[in-house]
């Protein structure tokens, strides 16, 4: 060991991430879903890997290559299911992990980078699925492509010929499919491995927040620990073990019994292949879109003489955009929502209400009705966020204690 | 304001859900697959085999998979099953075991004969759900306006004949009443069966119904009756030969499932086992900490 350590700083890493990495005591079920999309984020890198042995990607192809590994591979259908069921097990964490930063005030000093890294991961996340979901060339991969891309085209002016450059042809065709391919198989995946590692890195260094929003480090005893803090290892990673399994048996039972979750992981029109001469009835994007499609369809105004597509696009963009924002929106004097005032609290259930609403409407055919809830349900959801300098300012809030409870 | 918000979405919500409920226009008969039903399975094979895969390939799935799966062994699914697509050199018959189960029907005279070849029935149980298929198979009836000659009640316009018809005997659609019994108010419709075979009724296009519209276009609920003697199979037979050949075609639409769900039970189990162990490792090293 010590031979190693001469030249690697093994022990030195091991302990500062690890062993003598202090958590505070009182993190809860909310913490867990960090850990979970590293277990997640590995699995799809492992299944990716292994299902690009198989897959062939060219429109002439594809779609025989899935299910050549559905069928002909040795536990081909396990590998596929497992990717497809990760990419939406990916996002259920990760929204659950951004949440637990809205309640509790993660994103605030110190962390505004960790949160802003976590934002480019989002990002990268959502890059990652809309790429990998045109792969398997089926017709929802074909249109649902086909429909985001074309919104490249609401730009005014070099829209046109932008949305042509990002296709490399005058529709989604092979050239489409093979560079999403090169993007998705190598292109993100490595820019997403790189934030992941700088989003810890920015972790450690300044350490986790706590669901009493407070800093453990501003009380250490003479050798410099903290005093509501425990050693990652193994307190923490016993804790993520356990949480990793549980995880495991739900993403299990989905992806042996039910890998389709009546269509909202795996879409029936994606059975077939991909037809330019048929549109499916409804063209919905996966799940995990579909708050912000909602918004991008609830946009039906044109203003300023631009299109209402472009607006939706410019809605669409800034709803996702809009949480990078949070570390100086909010002007609470408390980060955590246990010591906010009711204001924060109401804000914050209408925004995840009208966020749960919009994710449904996104699933489903539009009619003047759910237009004008997802209209209300997109307004409730930019509330949150612009008028956080003002209710978090005004709200009379608790005072949380010295140390965690 | 907010509160209005939630009410109104509350109610968008299970007025766009009942909205989206009433989407289908024919109402399916249900259907439950069974893949542990390997009898089922593997009448659905000879049957599809017999008289769909003539034209309909499946041409992802391989011989060999489906008699493993279907416990048909490899001499018996040669001699009975296996068409190969083309002549093979002598002696080298047995590995067409292992070929994918693709039609010989030549795709460029099917693009004459139909209009369009025959498609692919690999992913028809995933696409359009096994009851469809099941249905489907149930649904043909004579219509001589048809190129083929037969119409189908789930898949209106079918560009193909009645394959099953020697099984089934001739269904013809009978209308029995009108679909909705008060905008015929005032008409006395009445269905005859005409010594030519054909049913008609003596409402004509001059009758009007009372708001005015034409009761030709009126829509019926009509049954199908099976022409007496014509099919080798009675009605009870034919639905099962139609239920092997839907569950069949939902085996191959995703021939996993059954060793997935073998598989999957002890997965579970084990981590289920594992979970107990690490609720305990945790709840040791949890001890320290107070």
């Amino acid at each position: 060991m010590a031979w190693v350590d001469e030249r690697f700083p093994l022990t030195r890493a091991m302990e500062d991430h690890a062993t003598k990495y202090y958590a505070p005591k009182n993190v809860n079920f909310w913490y867990l879903f960090g850990a979970l999309s590293l277990v997640v984020l590995v699995m799809q890198l492992l299944t990716g890997l292994w299902l690009t042995m198989s897959y062939v990607p060219s429109a002439e192809g594809a779609f025989a290559s899935v299910e050549y590994i559905m069928r002909d591979v040795e536990h081909g259908d396990l590998i596929r299911l497992a990717h497809s069921t990760g990419a939406s097990a990916f996002f259920a964490v990760v929204y659950l992990h951004m949440f637990r930063a809205l309640a509790y005030g993660s994103y605030r000093k110190p962390r505004e980078l960790i949160w802003l890294i976590g934002m480019a991961i989002y990002l990268v996340l959502m890059a990652e699925g809309f790429f990998g979901y045109l792969l398997p060339w089926g017709n929802m991969s074909y249109w649902a492509g086909q429909v985001i891309v074309s919104l490249v085209g609401a730009i005014p002016f070099f829209g046109a010929d932008l949305m042509e450059w990002v296709r490399g042809d005058y529709g989604i065709s092979d050239i489409t499919l093979n560079r999403f391919f090169a993007l998705h198989v190598v292109a993100l995946p490595i820019a997403l491995i790189g934030l992941v590692f700088v989003h810890i890195v920015a972790l450690h260094h300044v350490g986790s927040n706590n669901p009493d929003g407070i800093e453990i480090k501003d009380h250490k005893d003479d050798k410099g620990v903290p005093l509501d803090g425990i050693p990652f290892h193994p307190y923490c990673t016993v804790h993520d073990f356990q949480a990793t399994v549980a995880f495991l048996f739900i993403f299990c039972a989905i992806m042996f019994f039910a890998p389709e979750m009546f269509g909202y992981f795996l879409e029936k029109p994606n059975f077939e292949q991909a037809d330019p001469l048929k549109t499916p009835d409804v063209i919905a994007p996966v799940w995990y879109y579909t708050p912000f499609y909602s918004m991008l369809r609830a946009t039906t105004f044109p203003m300023f003489g631009l299109a209402a597509k472009f607006w939706g696009l410019v809605v669409m963009g800034s709803a996702i955009l809009m949480p990078a924002m949070l570390p100086w929106l909010d002007r609470s004097p408390v980060k955590s929502m246990r010591y906010k005032g009711l204001a924060s609290k109401i804000m914050l259930a209408f925004m995840l209400v009208s966020f749960f609403i919009l994710g449904y409407l996104g699933t489903i055919h539009t009619t003047d009705l759910t237009t004008a809830i997802a209209q209300v349900c997109t307004l409730i959801y930019f509330a949150y966020f612009v008028l956080m300098p003002w209710y978090t300012r005004v709200e009379r809030t608790k005072t949380p204690p010295e140390r965690v409870t | 304001m907010t509160k209005a918000a939630v009410v109104a979405g509350v109610v968008g919500l299970v007025a766009s859900l009942t909205v989206h409920g009433a989407g289908s226009d024919v109402e399916l008969e249900p259907m439950k697959p069974d893949l542990g039903d390997l009898p089922s399975l593997q009448r659905g094979m000879t049957l599809y085999v017999n008289y769909c895969l003539g034209c309909h390939s499946l041409k992802f799935q391989r011989y060999e998979r489906t008699a493993d799966d279907l416990g048909i062994p490899h001499d018996l699914a040669l001699r009975n099953l296996v068409f190969p697509r083309r002549a093979r050199p002598v002696g080298m018959d047995g590995t067409a075991i292992g070929d994918l189960m693709q039609t010989s029907m030549p795709q460029e005279r099917a693009k004459v004969w139909f209009g369009k070849p025959p498609p692919d029935l690999t992913m028809v149980d995933r696409v359009r759900g096994t009851a469809w298929v099941y249905n489907m198979l149930k649904s043909f009836y004579v219509d001589l306006e048809r190129p083929f000659g037969f119409n189908n009640r789930v898949y209106e316009n079918i560009g193909m004949p009645h394959v099953l018809v020697g099984l089934q005997g001739i269904p013809r659609l009978v209308p029995k009443r009108p679909k909705s019994v008060d905008v015929l108010d005032g008409l006395d419709a009445i269905v005859n069966k005409r010594a030519d075979g054909e049913y008609v009724t003596d409402v004509t296009a001059d009758d009007e119904l009372p708001d005015g519209s034409d009761p030709m276009i009126r829509e019926w609920v009509a049954d199908l009756e099976v022409d007496a003697e014509t099919g080798s199979m009675t009605a009870e037979e034919f639905d099962q030969a139609a239920y092997d050949i839907a569950n069949f075609l939902h085996y191959v639409g995703d021939p996993g499932r059954r060793e997935r769900h073998r598989i999957g039970v002890w997965v579970l189990a084990f981590l289920a086992g594992l979970f107990v162990l690490a609720t305990l490792l945790n709840r040791e090293y949890g001890k320290d900490l107070h």
